[in-house]
């Protein structure tokens, strides 16, 4: 069954999201990956204010490739989350609600997904062409100097994605490839 | 002796066409694999990753976009004939390919200047990583690739000694392959460089990746290792997406090389079912 989520995330409708649904997210967006997510920690390590309100918001693990003219967004497929792991759990005890990547995720980033009642959705790595359809208009935030890596604002409709660790911990990673492994 | 001259704008333009080229379409090989998979997956939600990247090729070529975001470090094999002469830096005329094909080709630029302390964009995906063999003849042949981060921050290197065998080398494939798990967006293609030393084994592997997925290892030894290790990929359960199924990997390629009789070194190279690689001949 597929569920329809429009944004900002309620926590209700986190709380009604199981690990292997499958999600169409509609409204706004955060993206991020390496260099941004270093830099917003060590503003949180130092104490200092961040330069994009990341309350209530879902981050997007993304870089993407440059818009061709006439297109609202390049090619913009997930990245590998576990290079986010260090920082991820500083974020969502800020009140991130949630994380769009692809790949697993590491003992603390569960436990600070547990704690806060937050998810994590997973989209198809390598389909950023079809994803990008998805996306309606981008604004840019912050960190310009890091051109694909730059902290930016995606309005989406219908942003096809999985649940992949759900707000009680429940883990596909975990619990999907062992019903197919073979001895 | 008799030169052949190739003119430096030659092969930028060339280099160019490959970059674009193999980043909008998918090799015929990769996605003949993809939809046999997709007949053959055992998971239902495996069955609809593998829908949506065949969808997802079929638009990149349609458009004329890349089919990932992640457009690659740019890696080049070059063969240039010995009877070659070109007129200008050959290097440069490779590098300005790359950096027209990543500017005008709407790619991503993905490289930084310094690995440790500055990780500076370099706006234009430059430098490349060249491969040049001089080989006989009055040709210059490039198979070139954009070898995507995800999948190769999974590779390894093992330098294994003779005692280990077949089983050793199997042991070490699996294990990082099994290791990857659902990162590296499978499926897979492995690519392995078996022999040589430390770096020939690991160039080996790049190589590996970048043959086509329907041939196989001309010595029949390695090509029925080929098979097995493929079968035996396939009964990990990551799936596509790593979100669970039947198709964890589309291939693996093994190349050899002569090695030093108290070694056997082992590199896998691990590429995703993005597997973009093209081939021209000057």
């Amino acid at each position: 069954m597929t569920k329809r989520i429009t944004l900002p995330i309620t926590e209700k409708a986190i709380a009604d999201l199981h690990a292997g649904d499958s999600v169409l997210l509609t409204g706004t967006i955060l993206t991020g990956r390496d260099a941004a997510h270093k830099r917003l920690y060590e503003l949180i390590e130092k104490g200092e204010p961040l330069p994009v309100d990341i309350k209530g918001e879902l981050i997007y693990y993304v870089g993407p490739a440059p818009a061709k003219p006439g297109y609202a967004v390049g090619p913009a497929g997930p990245t590998s989350s576990y290079r986010m792991d260090k920082y991820a759990p500083s974020l969502l005890d800020l009140g991130l609600k949630g994380m769009i990547g692809k790949g697993a995720r590491n003992r603390d980033v569960i436990d600070a997904i547990v704690r806060n009642k937050c998810v994590y959705l997973v989209a198809i790595g390598g389909a950023a062409a079809l994803i990008a359809k998805s996306i309606k208009k981008e604004e840019l935030l912050c960190y310009e100097d890091l051109g694909t890596e730059a902290v930016r604002r995606y309005t989406v409709e219908d942003f096809p994605c999985i649940v992949a660790i759900d707000s009680e911990g429940n883990n596909v990673y975990e619990t999907e490839p062992v019903k197919y492994r073979e001895d | 002796m008799e030169f052949r001259a190739i003119s430096a704008e030659e092969i930028t333009s060339a280099v160019k066409k490959l970059f674009t080229d193999c980043n909008y379409f998918i090799g015929s090989d990769i996605l003949c694999a993809l939809s046999k998979a997709r007949d053959n997956e055992k998971s239902p939600v495996g069955k609809s990753v593998l829908s949506q990247i065949i969808e997802n090729d079929r638009i990149a070529a349609e458009e004329e976009i890349p089919l990932c975001q992640d457009t690659g470090m740019a890696v080049l094999f070059v063969e240039y004939g010995d009877k070659v002469c070109v007129d200008g830096d050959f290097d440069e005329a490779v590098t300005e390919g790359v950096r027209q094909a990543y500017r005008d080709g709407y790619l991503r630029k993905s490289v930084v200047s310094d690995p440790v302390f500055d990780r500076v964009n370099t706006k234009d995906n430059t430098p490349a990583i060249i491969h040049t063999k001089i080989v006989r003849g009055d040709k210059i042949r490039i198979t070139a690739g954009g070898k995507g981060f995800g999948s190769e921050n999974m590779s390894a290197i093992k330098m294994l000694t003779p005692s280990y065998g077949v089983e050793g080398v199997k042991q070490f494939i699996l294990d990082t392959v099994f290791k990857a798990g659902p990162n590296p967006c499978p499926p897979i293609v492995v690519g392995v460089g078996i022999g040589g030393t430390f770096e020939r084994a690991a160039q080996l592997a790049k190589k590996a990746t970048f043959r086509a997925i329907d041939t196989s290892n001309p010595d029949p030894r390695y090509a029925a290792l080929e098979d097995e290790l493929l079968g035996e990929i396939n009964k990990m359960g990551f799936g596509p997406a790593g979100l669970g199924g039947s198709t964890t990997a589309l291939g693996v390629n093994i190349e050899t090389s002569p090695t030093h009789i108290a070694g056997m070194p082992v590199a896998v190279n691990i590429c995703c079912h993005a597997a973009r690689h093209a081939s021209v001949e000057i």
